[in-house]
């Protein structure tokens, strides 16, 4: 059970026990057409039901056994002959040599690769908005309420290979919202890809920036000291908001007035909420870790067009989960990313700090996110974390590593297939899975054209649930 | 004297003797060879073929690689015109003051020394077709230059090479100002090329710097190169080109799967979108296996980088060629594309594109499958002069 502090802390409000029996009409209404993981009973007694209630499609019944094929599972060394066992979203078994279930079906693997579902730590595929542009700090504005999940982009992304995204708002302001992490399952609606937390709340994370993009005109910052000293501000306010939370005590009656704002922040204070910080230049990258250790909250580095020039400060602090990199076909396109480079992955490696990566989709196209660590390979990344960042890195970074990132037996069954070795240029996805449910299949003529492109590829309205009407 | 010296330093390493031992040698001027030698003197290739029968003299450096291919051709791009930092002072590559401006000429603006540059040059990159840019419905002069040299002048192989223009979306101006609409594009191109077949029929009394660039189109002197991507709108610049007798290229083309007759009927050539472009606006069904597709009709085509107007201030070509090949090009002719294919529709073939006996020294060294994402370019050789030697 959560305890009432963190109960009173939902960003959601369902939670909530302070509100009035009259409050109801005014928050409770308004939530009542979101998610039904958001309410507290569903949440708090059954958080791990609502995995099996969560897929569109009918619970996979019989188990899948994938045989024979090149198995890179991120947390061992290659298999190169192996079979993996999925049954009833899960991943069963997974091994050279693994005992078939009786009843299974059974698919031969031969000459194609399995690796986990990759996971985007960074993406603005859905349509997705969060702040406006009257504030430069905006924590209240949820993702949640404005994703499009029939955007044509987030089947591309499942056509790459991508599984679990990390969907935020833009980098235009400070802070611009609440993100959400989302596992890509065929849905109708924003609540078919939410990822429950067993604490009721959604899986996501907060969307802050520095340097250059959320310079503009008052009442944004003009410069950046004033950009760290707003931060520290609202941090600060954060704290003082916690404080009289806790010396209410369980006294409803004392209790301050609710703050949207400083609810989503003191969740990120308390570490419940990681940071997702916009960051390109050496100094802002080390101012973000300098306020990082200031408010002891968890970040998460986005971009860090310069870790190679600070790679060991970087490695160093106990604030970072990890970096988040973008490898971009040229330096430059803007002042701060002008020094981005492939060796990113490199530096970072070698000073022993967390690196994954991100397609800021569409800055790049998450249907070639493999090409990523294929980049940062070519520049001298070793290609065991290259391929660790485009899964397991990521998984970490998103606090999710218990569930996914990994081919180990528990685990999410969240996949992909791949014709040949996942560095090579000529190697395609062939299907993405999420928990056990094919969601890209290379071989339907509906899911090619995502995957290729062509006529219809984009048009975001036109594709409704196709898996479900193969299913059907 | 110090003149001299000038010119002795800079003339040195063109004189040097250059030899490339390549396990593979992609000559594309027939099979690949194993095993393969390419001599260079005086910025030229002097001698190309097998080990066995083509044997280094004394006094020429040697490099050797895993694949040797000619130096790439990206054939359209705006590099040198648009800069890495995407500050004003580094834009040149649009001036929208009005909607038609081909007197404009990429020759005075193009930066030879811009970062982009010297970067694609790493990659194996040694000759680009740049300009003004997509947007304005007319809005320059192209060039041709090799990525190597101190002034405009050093860099460039053909000063004014073809008129850029768009046609659909992109072009479309705000504000009541024209064209507002792409019946107005078209009855704006078609109004200049009637002024323009009128004055040259007639002796010029007076010089319209704006004028003689349509006549030399509508006389087909120099191609259109005109950025187009939805189906009915390459249609309309296939119908405008037929009325005047105009030399179009067709550039982007992001529906050309779906209009292949048409444009094979229409004879011209293709400078097709980079296949890992945005789907998005007028290119929204772009599709991977477009320059596949001319191939398979029989299109004359060539990949480029187009213009990119934000992150990455520019593609690089090998990866574009890379990417059609994985989706139905094959190795040789995506190689092609970015060499002999793309020569041939820039016109510059006699030149550069392929490794032959009398052409330009310009070649691309890499440590593997060129195409593959973790191979390197490990030398780039321009004018029978090492330009780069990093790995990238």
């Amino acid at each position: 059970m959560p305890s009432p502090q963190s109960l009173r802390f939902t960003v959601d409000g369902t939670s909530d026990a302070r509100l009035p029996p009259k409050g109801e009409s005014r928050v409770v209404s308004a939530l009542k057409g979101l998610s039904r993981y958001n309410r507290p009973f569903v949440t708090r007694a059954l958080p791990f039901l609502l995995l099996f209630l969560s897929n569109t499609a009918a619970p996979q019944s019989t188990p899948l056994v994938l045989e024979n094929a090149r198995i890179l599972p991120m947390d061992g060394p290659e298999i190169p002959r192996g079979t993996l066992v999925v049954h009833n979203r899960r991943i069963t078994a997974i091994g050279a040599s693994v005992a078939v279930p009786a009843g299974a079906d059974r698919r031969d693997m031969t000459g194609k690769v399995i690796m986990p579902g990759l996971v985007d730590t960074h993406s603005h595929i859905g349509e997705v908005e969060g702040a406006d542009g009257s504030a430069p700090i905006q924590p209240d504005a949820r993702v949640l309420d404005a994703i499009n999940v029939r955007d044509a982009r987030i089947q591309k992304a499942q056509a790459g290979g991508i599984t679990t995204a990390n969907l935020m708002p833009g980098s235009g302001h400070l802070l611009s919202g609440q993100t959400l992490y989302l596992k890509l399952r065929d849905g109708r609606k924003i609540d078919d890809l939410l990822i429950p937390l067993p604490d009721g709340r959604n899986a996501g994370g907060i969307k802050m920036a520095n340097g250059t993009n959320s310079r503009k005109a008052a009442p944004f910052p003009g410069t950046r000291a004033k950009s760290a000293a707003l931060i520290r501000e609202q941090y600060i306010k954060a704290q003082e908001y916690r404080e009289k939370m806790q010396q209410a005590g369980g006294d409803a009656s004392k209790l301050p007035a609710r703050d949207l704002r400083l609810e989503a922040l003191v969740e990120a204070l308390e570490g419940r909420r990681v940071v997702h910080f916009h960051t390109h230049r050496h100094d802002d990258i080390v101012t973000v870790l300098r306020l990082a250790r200031e408010f002891n909250v968890k970040v998460v580095l986005q971009h860090v067009s310069d870790a190679w020039a600070v790679a060991e400060e970087i490695a160093k602090s106990a604030n970072v989960i990890g970096s988040s990199l973008i490898l971009i076909d040229s330096p430059g396109g803007k002042i701060e990313a002008k020094d981005n480079t492939f060796a990113n992955g490199e530096a970072l490696e070698k000073a022993g700090a967390l690196a994954g990566f991100h397609t800021d989709d569409s800055v790049t196209d998450s249907r070639w996110f493999l090409r990523m660590a294929g980049l940062a390979v070519r520049a001298g990344m070793s290609r065991e974390k290259a391929l660790y960042g485009l899964t397991m890195a990521g998984a970490r970074m998103l606090e999710l590593d218990s569930r996914i990132g990994s081919l180990t037996a528990g685990k999410d069954a969240d996949f992909v297939i791949l014709s040949g070795d996942p560095l090579s240029a000529y190697t395609h996805v062939l299907e993405t899975w999420v928990e056990g449910t094919r969601v890209f299949d290379l071989a339907n003529p509906k899911d090619r054209l995502y995957a290729v492109g062509g006529y219809g590829a984009s048009h975001d309205q036109a594709n409704v649930i196709h898996h479900e009407e193969l299913e059907q | 004297m110090r003149f001299l010296f000038l010119v002795l330093a800079s003339a040195l390493p063109m004189l040097a003797q250059l030899a490339v031992q390549g396990e593979t040698v992609h000559t594309m001027t027939g099979e690949a060879i194993r095993d393969g030698v390419v001599l260079m003197r005086d910025g030229k290739i002097e001698r190309v073929g097998p080990a066995s029968s083509v044997s280094v003299p004394n006094g020429y450096r040697t490099l050797r690689a895993r694949v040797v291919t000619p130096g790439l051709i990206d054939a359209h791009s705006t590099v040198g015109l648009s800069g890495y930092l995407n500050q004003p002072h580094d834009q040149d590559q649009t001036e929208r003051s009005t909607a038609i401006q081909p007197e404009l000429r990429a020759l005075d603006a193009f930066n030879p020394q811009e970062k982009l540059v010297e970067y694609l040059r790493g990659y194996g990159v040694t000759t680009l077709h740049t300009g003004h840019g997509p947007g304005p419905l007319v809005s320059g002069q192209t060039l041709i230059a090799k990525t190597l040299g101190r002034t405009a002048e050093e860099a460039v192989i053909v000063p004014a090479a073809m008129v850029a223009a768009t046609f659909g979306e992109d072009a479309r101006e705000q504000a009541g100002k024209s064209p507002g609409s792409r019946a107005k594009m078209a009855a704006m191109l078609r109004a200049e090329f009637i002024k323009a077949k009128e004055a040259s029929s007639k002796p010029a009394t007076t010089r319209d710097l704006r004028q003689e660039v349509f006549v030399k189109l509508v006389k087909g002197e120099m191609p259109l190169l005109v950025t187009v991507q939805r189906a009915h709108d390459i249609a309309t610049v296939i119908r405008v080109g037929k009325e005047f007798g105009v030399r179009i290229v067709l550039d982007g083309v992001a529906e050309a799967h779906m209009l292949l007759d048409e444009i094979k009927a229409s004879g011209y050539a293709v400078i097709v979108h980079p296949t890992m472009a945005r789907a998005r606006g007028d290119a929204e069904n772009i599709s991977l296996e477009t320059a596949a597709k001319l191939k398979a009709t029989g299109i004359p085509f060539a990949l480029q980088t187009g213009f990119e107007g934000y992150v990455p201030k520019t593609r690089i070509v090998l990866f574009e060629a890379a990417m059609a090949a994985a989706n139905g090009l094959s190795f040789r002719d995506a190689l092609a594309s970015i060499t002999i294919d793309a020569a041939r529709l820039l016109g510059v073939a006699n030149r550069v594109g392929s490794l032959a006996e009398g052409k330009d020294a310009d070649l691309a060294l890499y440590d593997g499958d060129p195409f593959e994402w973790t191979s390197h370019c490990v030398g780039t050789i321009i004018n029978g002069r090492v330009v780069s030697e990093t790995k990238q």
